[in-house]
């Protein structure tokens, strides 16, 4: 019984999966309608459903910061900054450069594509600095990170851009005669891709072995520099698209506050995934789990009634204990004292 | 002779960052004279609204230095400005007392953030993030509007000038004016005079360098390697407790959103004064000319006028790119020599 229930808690999964169940089970007792799913107009609504909607962004950012993470053994603290820049792309394309429209200038697609591709660049350049300038992960990102904002509002001269056109809204909502939220399904779709993508080629045994030792997955011919840059890349690539469905939930570019403190959220749900920061191992689906649980967090506390702007207290005080616990040190402290009471079992049994 | 190559790459670098401060600021000189740019007055603007910064940038330094981070730095200064405020206005306490209190505050957070960094060997990144969620979470618990400062004691310091012996005109009216400091900046610089000498001269300064240059080896030097973190950090909280208090004499109140985006300043900072973020390598004086810099940038967006505030955060970012395209390609050479 013992050494099974060790077999469960030694799992790679465990911690994560149990802090989302335990932030859910509070929900239990306090907020018994929690759990309610019901159809209104033909779409899926309950809180379960708000968290898994909610998160989508953030899942997609999680993914692609679990590589960058991994490869680099650095954060990309640019992606919220990127997002923001690629939905005042999108939405200055759409707009035809207007403040505010209800048609659209260009064809939908092309401000899609437009809004991915500069997604991507932005993540080629942060690349270009890690992979082949060899500067600071952190480092590197911070100037898209200080500049991003800035290009945003240089594209959307400051104000925000509006796109009243119904079809925007699909990606931030639902697919006509389709239950399940938009974003949830384009979530999915991403993370599917990305496991397929690392498991049915050698790249994800790449990305750790990089992450583990560059310069020795150098000498066994992988390509470490390339490894590197293309995790930024598809970092920025998610980014980009992570923008623009944050920019459909509101049918605008605002430049300031799309993708606010998403860089946090996106490196907290790596860590609470149970990935190491320092790269190496990595795995998707803890980042994954990660990032709702950080959502089911927020949901939680506001259906406590508590105000956006206090909840950050809370969630520093749960993103602590759940680091705590999977921390070394701690490891180490319960070793010592799992020690101790062995030695002292042991002198009553001499005794 | 090895050592003295490194020591020349660092000075190397310290001597673009002021090189390219004067050179900014002789540019501001000239492109617009007609305003008073060059006056000794605008110059000493550029410290009396940063002295916060200065003050946090040193901690940051410090921090950097060991090979950590702390991006708690903004949020703890909207924390402390909101305690003041609260305190003195709300609270009824002295002003002398919610100085303290904040100054304990900070050596509290700092202890709490070098604790789980040094002894739980959390990521410093991870936990000084959630010092920044809890510090700005907690300034939104004590007061969701904005509050602003009264206190006559309080007001009193704000107000004191400085007036330096030099540097004088005479006005229209034919009447001398010297330029004037706050004692903010003299606190400032103060307390950057003494982490200068600290960081060079004394043991736990030089200890603070070799735990940032390498780990391990420091630990074989028989070095606490968690104690001189732990001491990093709680530097690091108090000089933010002071960096708050000088914030907040400048802005005389307190609210939710202050100094967002504060600790990016101080890394820029300090990254621009030729800190590395690896650790091992950093000087305040570089530090120092990086809040100039940034300084000189945001005069330079005032006395222009038509240009936009996002312009700032361009710039900086164009300047940082080129300081640590610099920097990498300095470290490149140094790799193939």
């Amino acid at each position: 019984m013992n050494k099974s229930l060790k077999n469960i808690t030694s799992q790679r999964l465990f911690l994560p999966i149990f802090c989302l169940a335990l932030v859910l089970l509070i929900n239990l007792f306090t907020r018994p309608d929690f759990f309610s799913i019901e159809i209104r107009d033909g779409v899926l609504y309950g809180f379960l459903i708000d968290i898994i909607n909610r998160a989508s962004e953030l899942v997609i950012l999680a993914v692609g910061m679990t590589l960058v993470v991994s490869a680099s053994a650095g954060t990309d603290i640019s992606v919220g900054a990127i997002m923001a820049v690629s939905a005042a792309v999108c939405c200055n394309i759409l707009t035809g450069g207007e403040r505010a429209a209800t048609a659209y200038a260009n064809p939908l697609i092309l401000g899609f594509i437009a809004a991915l591709v500069v997604g991507a660049l932005i993540g080629c350049f942060n690349g270009f600095l890690v992979a082949k300038l060899e500067i600071q992960p952190m480092v590197a990102t911070l100037i898209m990170f200080t500049a991003g904002r800035g290009i945003a509002q240089l594209i959307t001269d400051g104000q925000i851009t509006y796109v009243r056109v119904d079809s925007y809204k699909i990606l931030g909502s639902s697919f006509p005669g389709f239950p399940v939220p938009a974003p949830f399904i384009i979530s999915i779709i991403v993370v599917l891709l990305t496991l397929l993508l690392l498991k049915k080629t050698a790249l994800g045994m790449y990305i750790q072995a990089v992450g583990i030792n560059k310069k020795a997955s150098s000498l066994t011919g992988i390509k470490s520099v390339l490894i590197i840059f293309l995790a930024y890349a598809f970092c920025g690539l998610c980014s980009g698209l992570s923008g623009l469905i944050a920019s459909s939930r509101i049918y605008s570019a605002d430049a300031n506050n799309i993708g606010l403190n998403m860089e946090l959220d996106a490196i907290l749900a790596v860590a609470i995934g149970g990935n190491s920061l320092g790269g190496g191992k990595f795995s998707i689906a803890g980042s994954v789990i990660g990032a709702y649980t950080i959502q089911a967090l927020t949901t939680t506390l506001y259906a406590m009634h508590v105000s956006s702007d206090q909840i950050p207290v809370y969630k520093a005080i749960v993103v602590v204990i759940i680091v705590t616990l999977q921390s070394s040190g701690f490891a180490r402290w319960r070793k010592a004292l799992a020690q101790k009471k062995e030695s002292n079992t042991a002198e009553k049994g001499a005794a | 002779m090895k050592s003295r190559r490194k020591l020349n790459q660092t000075s190397f670098l310290l001597m673009v960052t002021i090189v390219l401060f004067i050179v900014m600021y002789v540019i501001g000189c000239i492109l617009f004279s007609d305003q008073g740019f060059a006056k000794t007055q605008n110059f000493l603007n550029l410290f009396i609204s940063n002295a916060g910064l200065i003050v946090i940038g040193i901690g940051m330094t410090v921090v950097m230095i060991t090979g950590g981070i702390d991006i708690s730095v903004g949020s703890f200064v909207a924390m402390g400005c909101m305690m003041l405020a609260w305190m003195m206005e709300r609270g009824g306490i002295g002003a002398v007392p919610s100085v303290l209190i904040v100054l304990a505050t900070g050596i509290m957070f700092g202890l709490v953030q070098g604790f789980l960094v040094a002894y739980m060997d959390i990521q410093p990144f991870i936990v000084t993030l959630a010092g920044m969620f809890f510090a700005r979470g907690m300034t939104a618990i004590i007061s969701k509007d904005m509050i602003s400062i009264t206190n006559e004691t309080f007001m009193a310091w704000a107000k004191i000038k400085v007036y330096l012996p030099f540097g004088g005109y005479v006005n229209k009216k034919g009447v001398m004016i010297y330029p004037y400091i706050y004692p903010t900046v003299v606190i400032a610089l103060i307390l950057l005079v003494i982490a200068f000498i600290m960081l060079k001269y004394t043991k736990f300064g030089r200890s603070i360098y070799a735990v940032g240059g390498n780990e391990q080896s420091a630990l074989m030097m028989g070095l606490d390697v968690r104690k001189v973190k732990l001491k990093a950090y709680v530097l690091d909280g108090f000089l933010c407790g002071i960096g708050s208090v000088l914030f907040c004499l400048n802005t005389l109140g307190g609210f939710v959103e202050q100094a967002k985006g504060f600790e990016m300043d101080a890394i820029a900072s300090a990254v621009i004064g030729g800190t590395l973020l690896t650790g091992g390598v950093g000087n305040v004086i570089g530090t120092l000319f990086g809040v100039l810099i940034k300084a000189t940038i945001e005069a330079f967006i005032t006395f222009q006028g038509t240009l936009s505030s996002w312009w700032t955060r361009i710039t900086i970012a164009a300047l940082l790119c080129f300081f640590i395209v610099l920097q990498s390609v300095l470290a490149m050479v140094k790799k193939k020599k």
